[in-house]
């Protein structure tokens, strides 16, 4: 229903000219704190701005059940193994409450797909790390929820409706899933040596990405100002990174872990705690694909893909003869 | 899906879902998903739109059934009844000290 309301008025690809009074509107509305629905009418750099965004985040949570799935079966008690099966089930939930938002924007989900299964879209640069130990649960539980729950919050603001009501939804979630992994590491860290080591040694494998996961600083972040017009993005990656910093850092000292940062001081002038010098290098090697894992994880989602043909050509078979198809499509 | 012409191969379904919270509220629109048939979605609408209670009854409607108001017809469809104040009870002045209306 949503995309056909896309092929009908004077939109053209140079529409931005054609229509600089509509976006100056727009533009004006949004600032007002209007949010757009699908079949309103939109700057097309809007449309592609919000495709580009919002289907990376969903590549982001299906591809980041892998990790966290390599231990549903070693996980060392049943209960740990129920929590973290439900916490991968949420993630495969996100990618698909974002992917029925972005198709609201007149894109199919198959093509988007597509473009995952070829290496054609970036998905978060984190998932791109393997899981060595059961600790690393818990790490990603904490961290890599917590920078998520960092950057999403804001994004339920965001002025395209379908998106921030995702959002919503997404961030009620995400609680869970770093408590649980809180809780994990504070049963490790409360257990023998040789699980706190563990701990530890997570910890210090996992901090500096998840640090890179609010993406490059403000000053070399391509798309921050036109997301900041739209009302797409209101907070920058910088403010998001500090403030991650700012309530990560006492969490560590109760857990009684060390972050692997030396020039992580609280800073009384700004209010804030200083940290280091990000490997911005290797924010972009894993970016661009030559991170440990990338090509596992687009081997291990198109072969999920593959072995799946079957299942999906029945289901269009009886969809079809269900006229469910013809009748609608 | 819908009439969309650029979609040269077909998708499966996509459908609508309706959430009912609780007994006593109305449904209300959570999302869409896509399904063989209204049965499917509905499973598929258990495991993605209530893994938490959120509900206690759900819709399923194919996404091509609905027929949405353009925008553009907003004035024809919502502007009449902005001239229509006397609809509403603030229009009424009413001398001071009556109670009760
Ligand atoms: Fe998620
Ligand atoms: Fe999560």
């Amino acid at each position: 229903m949503y995309n056909q309301s896309l092929d009908k008025g004077p939109l053209k690809d140079d529409g931005r000219d054609q229509d600089e009074d509509r976006r100056i509107e727009f533009e004006h509305n949004v600032l007002a704190g209007y949010t757009v629905e699908p079949k309103d009418w939109m700057p097309e750099g809007y449309r592609k701005t919000l495709i580009r965004q919002m289907s990376q985040h969903a590549h982001s949570e299906v591809i980041g059940m892998l990790p966290e799935g390599d231990w549903i079966l070693r996980a060392p008690t049943l209960k740990r193994k129920a929590i973290l099966l439900a916490k991968v089930q949420d993630e495969g939930g996100h990618g698909l409450y974002l992917y029925s938002a972005t198709e609201t924007l007149g894109v199919s989900r198959d093509l988007l797909y597509e473009d995952l299964l070829h290496g054609r879209a970036k998905y978060s640069s984190i998932f791109n790390y393997p899981t060595l130990s059961w600790a690393d649960v818990g790490v990603i539980g904490w961290l890599v929820d917590g920078a998520a729950i960092m950057n999403q919050i804001p994004l339920t603001q965001c002025s395209y409706g379908p998106y921030a009501r995702a959002m919503v939804r997404i961030c009620k979630e995400e609680s869970f899933h770093q408590r649980q992994g809180f809780e994990l590491l504070n049963e490790m860290m409360n257990g023998s040596e040789k699980q706190k080591e563990m701990v530890q040694n997570s910890v210090n494998r996992w901090w500096w990405p998840t640090v890179m996961m609010f993406g490059p600083e403000d000053k070399d972040s391509v798309h921050s100002k036109e997301s900041r017009t739209w009302g797409i993005k209101r907070v920058t990656n910088d403010e998001l990174r500090q403030n991650f910093i700012d309530v990560t850092v006492p969490q560590a000292e109760i857990l009684g872990v060390d972050l692997p940062d030396p020039d992580i001081r609280w800073n009384e002038e700004r209010g804030h705690y200083d940290f280091g010098e990000v490997d911005w290098t290797e924010f972009w090697r894993v970016v661009s694909g030559h991170g440990p894992c990338n090509r596992d994880r687009i081997e291990a989602k198109r072969k999920a893909w593959e072995e799946g043909v079957w299942v999906r050509e029945a289901i269009m078979a009886h969809a079809l003869n269900e006229k469910v198809v013809d009748r609608h499509g | 899906m819908g009439n969309d012409s650029s979609n040269k191969e077909v998708e499966i379904p996509l459908y609508e879902v309706f959430i009912r919270s609780a007994n006593g509220l109305e449904h209300r629109h959570v999302g869409s998903l896509h399904a063989a048939d209204a049965e499917m979605a509905i499973m598929n609408a258990r495991d993605v739109y209530v893994r938490r209670n959120e509900g206690v009854s759900i819709w399923v409607v194919p996404s091509a059934c609905i027929t949405a108001s353009d925008p553009s017809s907003k004035e024809m469809l919502f502007g009449p009844s902005r001239d229509k104040i006397y609809r509403h009870p603030t229009f009424y002045n009413l001398p001071e000290g009556v109670r009760n209306i």
